[in-house]
């Protein structure tokens, strides 16, 4: 079976700086793949390369056994990957159900329609008070994002990311800034919401981490130095010097 | 026409009193725009409300860029300019060629003249959003412009195409000569324009357009490329902008070079900006106050134009909602009843700061008299002043002075009333 | 032939170092604020009538002097209590606000000066023909503006290159984000980066003034001009707008210069033809082209490099 995802030899350089160096990872369809690292490892830019958002120097992206790189983040997204951003990156001024909405209406084929009345589509309708049910914000539906709390909007940035049904959910640190209570509830959300789906997230909360993840990449410095089951992953002795030593959580 | 851009509140339980009120208001819209006419018939008023028709299906166009999709033209009137050349040929064309084509439909012409020119040049500006897209837009409207006065065999040089609507073959039996007929043809595509500029904010692009505004990053990880979305976005505005062009064309029986030029660019953005952006009304609200200042201040003054910056600066700075955005900021207050406490503010703040107006008013009149030469007095509400006699120019100082301190005293009174009203709102449930 | 190219060449100089003057001041302000200044070319206007009026009242020299930190001062007052309190509203907003500001200033201006041009003069120290070239005399007053405003471009970058602000300056336009960390004094490094470069515009307008035509519409007229200077060099880079500023410069003034057209190089087309689209174009000259070269160029750099000449940015 192809993987998922699969990074070949990737290289990220901003002038004369390479932030990612002969990066290889693959992550295996319906994997639940957690990236770690000390802050400043390049997880976010990984992140960013494998969405689309930025172009690597050299090297290939692929989704699905076919190469990604190179194509902008509205294709790669089409072609069934989404991700969520580190910091809040919501539609603040329009409300919470339209947020979810716009999330909705590409994968559900309305695209750029101009002559149907996005109100009387049963199928973006039912989908959207779904997923507004499954992130527990149906109350909240009215309300501008702008205006929710910090967990709420985390919680809302989940709901945009899954709600196009992608197979492949790229996920940014998104129990950052939240409290044990917020993220046992997130951590829950996130489990039942990408069930048999790929998922691939960036997490510095090591209980976070060693509760969801069936595999485990330690990055440091742009480059990955071990992967492996999260039993392999602690007893390590490279990750044990270079990240978990230098960095407790 | 009360529902939001920015918030769709009643999606799947619509009741029925919200869907009475939505189709109510849009109703008593066209009663207002059939009766009017009876009511004030004179060839003046008929003429004012002609022209106010065409500037609101302007306005309403231009709040598809900036409004709807956040892209803040200063070319608009490039498309309503090509929209009025357009239907002026067409007209000509169909008169010389005796095509069975009435005057009614004209306006759509005008339309695909605004149309066409938006699809050619529309897919390079839009490659951009935010600042650069308003510069472009700025240099695009100097290039189309300084080139009507190139081509002359289109555009008719320094005079301008004209043309004669009533000899286009008849429909109706109405061969619209009168100003009455050309009001009701021009209230005609203002209703058709407007529902279907209403219908466009609530289709899947419409609303993607809107995400394109908050947050065009985040769109293309939804699957959407914001520049396609964008370049949509101006090709309807361009359309609707020609609509508007052409309707101007058949009022006037005339396009030229000023249709298209910066000044009535800048006339469409400020109508938009003061009528406020984020609500549907609020550039009607905004083309009507501007066309009507427009038409009313020329006769008392002759730099009317200067009172149009300082209003459009004050709306900026202290209200970038608009005139909509004020109306619309009261509703949750009135919704929880407590309107009524805020209001006894608003009339104590409004005194010193219809003084404060005064005093401004004073001293631009004043210098602008006394520059132009002319000695004419400023009359302010029945009281007559001597331009730039010290009487004038001591109630100048003290109007700006003592109403500057005392408005700004008391509008803080009314952000304190405001602020316990809300907080009751807030308590009832009616506002976030 | 010859002569053209010598005169055009020095006019185009000039008309770019003013160009310089102004764009440059407009990028800078534009990198570190993220604002793009409408009313930049409206203080070169008031540069210019505050020039004259100065002039009339305590001589060229003094005016030269007062009417640009005048129009500096001016500057500074706008990003202090117009910009600073619509900066929370967005870009937009600001955008907006110097938008008005430019409409505002242009009828303020009308209002006290009229709307026909001033009688603004060279000053009569310099008013002889620095030398003749062929038969052309070329007046001394023009190398003054060029000598002025090589001045200042020397002076800006040893400011540049050399000071702490300048130093700013430059940290912001390459890395506009960090411009955020600058810490409690960042309002006044505002204010004085808009002053300043209010205050060059000033200048621009003072010394051309005389030699251009001092109207009341000259700010609406050179406005969209430095937007396509400051898009085409590349936005928020110094030397594409320094480049930008002298190819738009002596594009146009060698535009104006030219009197050819498609009909006098290859001979009228057929009259039978009649007027159409086609008789337009072939008969028109370079020189009535002119006005339009500089929007041409833009919608050209667009299609082929969109970032501009020297951008880096996006956007």
């Amino acid at each position: 079976m192809t993987a998922a995802i699969e990074l070949n030899a990737v290289e990220k350089r901003f002038g004369n700086v390479g932030i990612i160096r002969d990066l290889n990872l693959s992550v295996a369809q319906g994997e639940r793949h957690a990236i770690i690292g000390p802050n400043g490892a390049g997880k976010s830019t990984t992140f960013n390369l494998i969405s689309g958002h930025i172009r690597p120097s050299s090297g290939e992206v692929r989704l699905n056994g076919d190469v990604i790189s190179g194509l902008g983040p509205f294709e790669i997204n089409r072609r069934g990957l989404s991700r969520s951003f580190q910091v809040t990156n919501v539609f603040s001024r329009m409300s919470v159900w339209e947020n979810v909405r716009c999330a909705v209406l590409w994968a559900t084929g309305h695209r750029y329609a101009f002559w149907k009345n996005v109100d009387s589509l049963p199928e973006v309708r039912e989908r959207t008070s779904q997923i507004l049910d499954d992130i527990h914000l149906t109350h909240r539906r009215d309300v501008p994002a702008g205006l929710l709390t910090y967990a709420e909007q985390r919680e809302l940035e989940i709901g945009i990311t899954i709600a196009g049904g992608a197979n492949v959910v790229l996920l940014d640190e998104p129990t950052a800034g939240m409290s044990h209570a917020e993220t046992d509830r997130a951590v829950a959300l996130i489990r039942r919401l990408t069930e048999g789906k790929t998922l691939v997230i960036v997490e510095h909360d090591m209980s976070v981490v060693f509760g969801l993840a069936d595999r485990i990449s330690v990055l440091v410095y742009g480059h990955i130095i071990a992967s492996g089951t999260p039993e392999e992953i602690r007893r390590d002795p490279k990750v044990k010097e270079a990240y978990l030593g230098e960095e407790a959580h | 026409m009360n529902a939001t851009t920015t918030s769709a509140s009643n999606i799947s339980g619509k009741s029925a009193g919200d869907s009475l009120r939505f189709y109510g208001v849009w109703l008593v819209g066209i009663a207002t725009l059939i009766l009017l006419p009876m009511i004030f018939s004179s060839g003046g008023s008929l003429t004012s409300f002609s022209l106010i028709g065409i500037a609101i299906v302007f306005a309403l166009s231009y709040n598809i860029l900036l409004g709807q999709t956040g892209l803040l033209s200063f070319g608009h009137a490039v498309h309503y300019g090509l929209g009025g050349f357009a239907a002026c040929h067409v007209m000509n064309a169909v008169v010389s060629h005796g095509w069975p084509v009435p005057l009614p439909f004209i306006p759509l012409f005008g339309g695909l003249g605004g149309l066409a020119f938006a699809m050619i040049i529309g897919w390079v500006m839009t490659k951009r959003a935010g600042t650069v897209f308003s510069m472009i837009s700025l240099g695009i409207a100097e290039l189309v412009a300084s080139s009507s006065l190139i081509l002359r065999s289109v555009f008719g040089g320094e005079s301008g195409i004209s043309t004669d609507r009533t000899a286009l073959p008849k429909m109706f039996g109405w061969t619209f000569g009168p100003q009455i007929q050309v009001y009701y043809l021009i209230a005609f595509w203002l209703v058709i324009s407007a529902i279907a500029m209403y219908a466009l904010t609530r289709t899947p692009l419409g609303r993607i357009s809107n995400a394109v505004r908050d947050n065009p990053e985040r769109v293309q990880f939804i699957g959407y490329d914001p520049h396609v979305v964008r370049y949509i976005a101006f090709c309807f505005a361009g359309f609707f902008a020609g609509v508007a062009g052409g309707l101007a064309a058949i009022n006037f029986e005339i396009a030229n070079a000023a249709y298209l030029g910066a000044i009535q660019s800048g006339l469409v953005l400020f109508s938009t900006f003061i009528g406020g952006v984020a609500f549907f009304f609020g550039p009607i609200l905004g083309a009507i106050l501007v066309t009507y200042l427009q038409l009313g201040l020329t006769s008392v003054t002759g730099v009317w134009q200067l009172y149009f910056g300082i209003i459009f600066i004050g709306i900026v700075m202290l209200s970038p909602g608009g005139i909509a955005g004020l109306i619309m900021m009261h509703r949750p207050l009135a919704r929880a009843g407590t309107l009524q406490t805020v209001i006894p503010s608003y009339v104590v703040a409004a005194v010193p700061t219809l003084a404060l107006a005064c005093g401004v008013i004073l001293t631009i009149e004043s210098i602008a008299r006394t520059h132009s030469g002319q000695s004419s007095p400023i009359n302010l509400f029945g009281v007559a002043f001597t331009p730039a006699s010290p009487m004038t120019w001591a109630s100048a100082a003290i109007l700006i002075v003592v109403g500057f301190f005392v408005a700004r005293l008391s509008w803080r009174r009314v952000a304190d009333a405001w602020d316990r009203a809300a907080t009751i709102a807030r308590d009832r449930g009616y506002l976030a | 032939m010859l002569e053209l190219i010598v005169i055009s060449t020095l006019n185009g100089l000039l008309f770019g170092m003013l160009l310089f003057l102004l764009s440059s001041g407009l990028t800078v302000i534009f990198s570190m604020m993220g604002v793009l200044n409408f009313a930049h070319a409206s203080f070169y206007m008031l540069g210019a009538f505050f020039g004259f009026q100065l002039t009339k009242w305590i001589g060229f020299w003094p005016a030269l002097l007062l009417a640009p930190l005048l129009v500096g001062a001016i500057g500074m007052a706008v990003e202090r209590y117009g910009l600073r309190n619509t900066h929370k509203h967005g870009h937009v907003a600001e955008l907006l606000l110097t938008f008005g500001l430019a409409f505002a200033i242009e009828e303020i201006v009308a209002m006290m000066w009229g709307r026909s041009p001033v009688d603004y003069r060279v000053p009569a120290l310099l008013d002889f023909p620095a030398f003749t070239i062929f038969s052309t005399n070329y007046p001394a007053y023009k190398i003054f503006m060029l000598a002025v405003s090589i001045v200042i471009f020397v002076a800006l970058l040893i400011v540049l290159k050399r000071t702490r602000v300048g130093l700013i300056v430059q940290a912001a336009l390459t890395h506009p984000h960090m411009v955020g960390h600058l810490g409690h004094n960042v309002g006044r490094v505002f204010m004085l980066v808009f002053g300043v470069g209010s205050a060059l515009a000033g200048i621009a307008g003072v010394i051309a003034g005389p030699a251009l035509v001092t109207q009341s519409d000259m700010a609406a007229a050179l406005g969209p001009i430095l937007f396509v200077v400051i898009v085409f060099g590349g936005l928020g880079s110094l030397p594409g707008a320094f480049i930008a500023s002298l190819v738009i410069g002596l594009v146009q003034t060698f535009a104006v210069a030219l009197n050819g057209s498609l009909a006098s190089a290859f001979g009228p087309l057929d009259p039978s033809a009649g007027p159409s689209v086609l008789t337009d174009i072939w008969n028109v000259t370079i020189a009535q082209v002119a006005p339009i070269v500089p929007y041409l160029l833009l919608v050209i750099i667009l299609i082929v490099r969109p970032m501009g000449l020297m951008g880096t940015r996006e956007s």
